[in-house]
């Protein structure tokens, strides 16, 4: 039946995780330093708010942009912890998740054959989405000299006249890299100059542990030119109620609400409800959780670079993202070695991208318990190849 | 005022004393030897009183009750809580002391084998002092959570991918 499938979704490239996912289903007492995502539940002020609203009957569609409340509380908290301004009435959407809001910019902006810039190694849905617009994907490489920062040089060499969007992603999965405002600003000169739109996820935003985090649309001239895109499954710890949002010009935000309401009509109202809570009276609970995820993040960094691997710190997101090329062995194939050998499951740098090789990447969202567990087994493992 | 990193170091210490400085230090980012110079000064200027063990009783089966007694206290002139909040706290039945706002002035956490030996040390030790005008002892039934650690429930989380983007 392949014949039927669109060209585009057929030139869609089958994940690169896929494979070591069925293998560890199929062993037993396997170690995971695989998942994006947190371990901790959602705090129960925001599970309970969301019960409450089903108790009371609260099952209904919202409007598209989503619900007006959450909306209002989503821009004040914008604009105080964030310095961004943005209006509840229309240059705000709430999607379902940060992945809906990727996708949605890039169906409202592309047309095939139009040039989008991603960086490599990056978070997978971007070229997808890219992808199944048609558009021109020109990968733009980070590299460990840099730790992993986008610089301008690369995006010169990487750029054609046909590129139309830019991709950011500061705190980055798979490096945990970010940006800081001085970094940044050139890129942000370099958008201006060739009138590019920029897609800044900033989803890990919050999970930022030295320095204030900078969002991209606060930088000279750049609000109108980014469409900002975040969300709750990261610093909330919601993932599985899917919500985010984006945020920009009206203009952008209006023709995005207009794709999704005729796609998706509107976000979940129980996730938004917990979220609304989680702007209101979260805040304790979300620090609490960035305080131990960089408790584990110096444990892993540590743990890589006493077993001799080199490790660049990671400064945001849950993920580290050490060197693995001193074993000789490429990435995929340390990753089935590891796995088959020690059961200890990660991810190879290359599902991220052609400039992921010679990396793996270790999420560290579990507990200090299997946290050390999982650097003792990776210990074994690389020693025996240094 | 407590430092960022300070502060970050007392929320580690409190979740788990046991790490040594050399850990803590990994942790942290602090160096070993600035750790153990902070918590020196804490242990000697009582900010760390001491460094505590939370055992659940229930599941070993000991025969343990705790009990709240509130205290109201027939006033004084010229004297506060004080005098007789120091003299409650010697009793080594009596393990905590709060001034309390509301119908009651004083809150007492007494621990006894059973009841009856609480009921007897109320009657015996606390009513006849001559400060004291009513109490209202509280037997703890069970203890769900305390000191932010649940007992019961919720012990294994559901389970999430092994692998996901
Ligand atoms: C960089 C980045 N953006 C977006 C997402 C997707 O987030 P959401 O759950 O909001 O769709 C992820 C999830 O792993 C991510 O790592």
């Amino acid at each position: 039946m392949k014949q039927y499938l669109s060209p585009l979704v057929r030139s869609l490239k089958p994940s690169g995780i896929r494979k070591y996912f069925d293998l560890a289903a199929t062993m037993e007492d396997v170690i995971s330093l695989g998942v994006g995502e947190p371990d901790f539940a959602t705090p129960w002020v925001m599970r309970e708010a969301a019960i409450f609203s089903l108790e009371q009957g609260q099952t209904m569609y919202t409007s598209n942009a989503g619900l007006i409340e959450l909306r209002r509380e989503l821009s004040k908290y914008m604009a105080k912890h964030q310095g961004l301004t943005y209006s509840p009435d229309n240059e705000l959407l709430i999607t379902v998740g940060a992945s809906e809001a990727v996708d949605l910019v890039m169906r409202a902006l592309l047309v095939p054959g139009d040039g989008i810039l991603i960086p490599d190694p990056s978070y997978v849905a971007y070229a997808g989405s890219a992808t199944i617009s048609g558009a021109e994907i020109h990968y733009v490489p980070l590299r460990a000299e840099h730790d992993f920062r986008l610089q301008v040089d690369d995006l010169k060499l990487a750029y054609t006249p046909n590129c139309k969007i830019l991709v950011l992603s500061y705190p980055n999965n798979p490096t945990g890299a970010i940006m800081t405002k001085e970094e940044l600003l050139p890129i942000a000169r370099f958008a201006s100059e060739h009138d590019l739109i920029v897609i800044s996820d900033e989803i890990y935003s919050d999970l930022t542990y030295e320095g204030t985090h900078t969002p991209f649309a606060t930088l000279p001239y750049m609000r109108n030119r980014t469409l900002h895109v975040s969300g709750f499954s990261k610093a909330y710890a919601m993932t599985g109620w899917r919500i985010g949002y984006v945020a920009g010009h009206r203009d952008l935000i209006q023709a995005m609400t207009r794709i999704h309401q005729y796609t998706i009509m509107c976000a979940p109202i129980m996730a938004q409800v917990a979220a609304l809570e989680g702007l209101k009276s979260g805040e304790s609970a979300k620090k609490e959780m960035i305080l131990e995820y960089d408790r584990r993040r110096r444990i892993m960094v540590n743990g890589f670079r006493e077993m001799g691997l080199t490790c660049f710190e990671p400064l945001g997101a849950f993920y580290v993202f050490p060197d693995i090329s001193a074993t000789g062995l490429s990435s995929d194939a340390f990753t089935e070695q590891l796995l088959k050998e020690e059961k200890l499951a990660v991810v190879p740098g290359i599902a991220f991208g052609p400039a992921g090789e010679g990396h793996i990447r270790c999420s560290y969202a579990y507990s200090t318990q299997q946290l050390l567990e999982a650097l003792s087994r990776m210990e074994r493992f690389v020693k025996k190849r240094l | 005022m407590l430092s960022e990193e300070d502060r970050r170091l007392l929320h580690i210490l409190s979740q788990d004393c046991r790490f040594t400085p050399e850990e803590l230090a990994i942790q942290t980012g602090l160096s070993p030897d600035y750790i153990t110079k902070r918590i020196n000064q804490w242990e000697k200027d009582k900010i760390i009183v001491k460094y505590g063990l939370l055992i659940n009783y229930e599941k070993l089966e000991e025969d343990r009750v705790t009990a709240l007694i509130d205290v109201k206290v027939l006033s004084q002139r010229g004297q506060g809580y004080d005098k007789i909040a120091q003299r409650f706290q010697r009793f080594s039945q009596i393990k905590s002391v709060y001034l309390m706002s509301g119908d009651y002035d004083l809150c007492l956490v007494v621990e006894g084998k059973n009841m009856h030996e609480i009921a007897q040390f109320v009657s015996d030790k606390l009513s006849p002092l001559e400060l004291i005008d009513t109490t209202s002892t509280r037997f703890i039934l069970r203890r769900y959570k305390q000191d932010g650690i649940e007992f019961y429930g919720e012990e294994e989380r559901p389970k999430r991918l092994m692998i996901t983007s």
